[in-house]
């Protein structure tokens, strides 16, 4: 018995045993000097992770008694987790060495992170998600601070912890209210507990949770701590904040909504669906004014989320379907973005300003032209891929009668596409001012490189995507 | 007869309690702290108390999982905050704003 359950949680386990046994491994040898072979060491075991996961995992698998659930829907979320984190860390491995950055513990905090994403996807109890969350959070507020000598970075961390632990906080009242009126804290159980309509205090601990989740997944009104977090942390921290724990946010929300509030879903798709509004517009409209290229991605970030939101408002399998579609193409648009801001210096210091890229064209048109692409499918220009992302979640909005809600969708991202197009209008046609230097490293330039050649190639088939998101949201919504 | 709606009722009041001392306090980033373990420690008074109501004991494990974590994110918040402190000088909550907008 033990054994099986053993052999289901086994990635989990073994990249938590690694992280372990390589921390004490570093701190015994010669610590710091071992950080870029680490890096590149977590980023391999990832990448072998995610080929375990992908290729052998098969049908849905429950192990200690239900709190964790290994089925197509977790296993899709993990191989994208396991993927842009592996590829997160070895483009942040030049940047933070040449700045002295790099320390042992970043690679391995990350690992630790990526195994709470990996048991919140997988969560099929109230207490496995606390911890799966936990785990993430608390190596995150880490490595928001990961630069000690910087006041931005440590706010960062501060800001970013205070607000964490609030919601947290509100996640873990509304996991109470739910134990205490449905009995259990197993999904299965509460489910059952539902079945028929939810009693006033489960809707009170629903509301709690997506509380919290909207917290996590940074969705207005709930979006706060987002920009401060993405300017201050170093920007390849950045770049992981905008990439995997996006993912297993979403993941989570959308397994406590279907496998513990399935039987409700009338209840929770009104406030899901004014989230996912909320945050459209606040990130289109408050993205306009900002002039540092990781606050503006911050605030792109909240308005994809909002997408991503529409499709489960949807609540419906193609809704599930359509919105890890969208994350698995966001996660993809944005790591090659970063590589790009990553690559942006001037004198070897970097730069963030958005008005340093004036005429950036001129002296890099491959890296402008690959940034162009990317900034097109953020946006939703067709035919980049980023507008089949758009396309797939107004369209589940829309079947399932929340036209409103589409329609505010195209006007959202008609607004938001003005500051993606002013990037491009800087890159082309601005007039030159303090112009930026400095070579990309091999792998920031592959990263850029292959994103933006995804978006435009990817648009024969989605590199085959859509039938395995389909799969993998057939097994949670049934 | 003390109930389980009392108990309810002390970790209600704690928890609000708790979000208002973040949201109102504007001097020490410590009592940001404070209330955050008192957030947390209501929680616990409310699964400790469904979970004697339920005659379950798997509340109460939770609060046990709940007390650890607390812990920890003490550990982080403070370490954070000692950081900062070194770079900034200061630990009042108004002094938290380098970056804005």
């Amino acid at each position: 018995m033990i054994s099986a359950d053993i052999q289901t949680v086994l990635p989990e386990i073994v990249i938590a045993l690694y992280a372990m046994g390589a921390l004490l491994a570093a701190v015994y040898t010669s610590k710091d000097e071992v950080a870029p072979l680490l890096t590149w060491l977590t980023g391999g075991l990832f990448v072998v992770m995610a080929g375990w996961i992908g290729y052998n995992g098969e049908g849905v698998n429950v192990a200690f008694d239900g709190a964790y659930v290994d089925d197509g829907f977790g296993r899709f979320a993990k191989v994208v987790i396991l993927l842009s984190a592996a590829v997160v860390l070895v483009m942040s491995q030049e940047y933070m060495s040449r700045r002295g950055l790099l320390r042992f513990e970043y690679p391995l905090l990350v690992a630790l992170a990526v195994v709470g994403m990996m048991v919140m996807v997988s969560a099929g109890d109230l207490m496995s998600l606390y911890m799966g969350l936990e785990l993430q959070s608390l190596s995150l507020y880490v490595v928001a601070s990961l630069r000690r000598d910087s006041v931005k970075s440590t706010e960062a961390g501060l800001k970013y912890f205070v607000l964490g632990a609030l919601s947290s906080g509100l996640l873990l009242y509304g996991a109470s209210l739910t134990y205490g009126f449905a009995g259990t804290t197993l999904f299965s159980g509460i489910v059952e507990a539902v079945e028929g309509g939810a009693s006033i205090g489960l809707l009170f601990g629903l509301v709690f949770l997506i509380t919290g989740f909207a917290f996590k997944v940074s969705a207005a009104p709930f979006h706060m701590w987002t920009p401060d977090v993405y300017e201050g942390s170093p920007t390849p921290v950045t770049a992981f904040f905008a990439t995997a724990p996006k993912v297993a946010a979403m993941g989570l929300f959308a397994r406590v909504a279907f496998d513990a509030f399935g039987a409700v879903t009338g209840e929770w798709q009104q406030i899901v669906a004014f989230l996912s509004v909320l945050s459209m517009f606040v990130g289109a409209i408050a993205a306009i004014g900002q002039t540092n290229i990781k606050r503006l991605m911050a605030y792109s970030s909240i308005a994809h989320m909002g997408f991503a939101l529409m499709g489960l408002a949807a609540g419906s399998a193609f809704g599930v379907q359509a919105m890890l579609i969208y994350m698995a193409i966001y996660v993809t648009m944005n790591i090659g973005t970063f590589a790009f801001i990553l690559g942006m210096e001037k004198d070897g210091v970097p730069v963030t300003t958005i008005s340093s890229l004036k005429m950036y064209s001129k002296r890099e048109p491959l890296r402008a032209l690959a940034m162009l692409v990317l900034l097109f499918s953020l946006a939703g220009v067709p035919p980049m891929v980023g507008f089949f992302g758009k396309f797939y979640v107004l369209r589940a909005a829309y079947d399932a009668g929340l036209a409103w809600l589409a329609v505010a969708g195209v006007i959202a991202s008609v607004i938001g596409a003005f500051y993606y197009l002013r990037i491009v209008y800087f890159m082309y046609f601005g007039e030159e001012t303090e112009a930026l230097d400095g070579k990309m490293s091999p792998v920031l330039w592959v990263s850029l490189m292959a994103s933006a050649a995804v978006m435009v190639v990817g648009v024969v088939n989605l590199f085959g995507i859509e039938p395995l998101a389909a799969a993998a949201a057939a097994t949670l919504v049934n | 007869m003390i109930g389980l709606e009392h108990y309810l009722a002390v970790a209600a009041a704690l928890f609000v309690i708790g979000i208002f001392g973040l949201f109102l306090n504007r001097k020490n980033v410590i009592i940001l702290l404070m209330s955050i373990e008192l957030m947390l420690l209501s929680v616990n008074i409310n699964f400790v108390a469904f979970s004697s109501f339920l005659g379950d004991l798997v509340g109460q494990v939770f609060t046990l999982f709940v007390l650890t974590v607390a812990a920890a994110e003490a550990a982080i918040g403070l370490a954070i905050l000692v950081c900062f402190f070194r770079n900034r000088g200061t630990i009042d909550v108004e002094d938290v704003n380098v970056m804005k907008g």
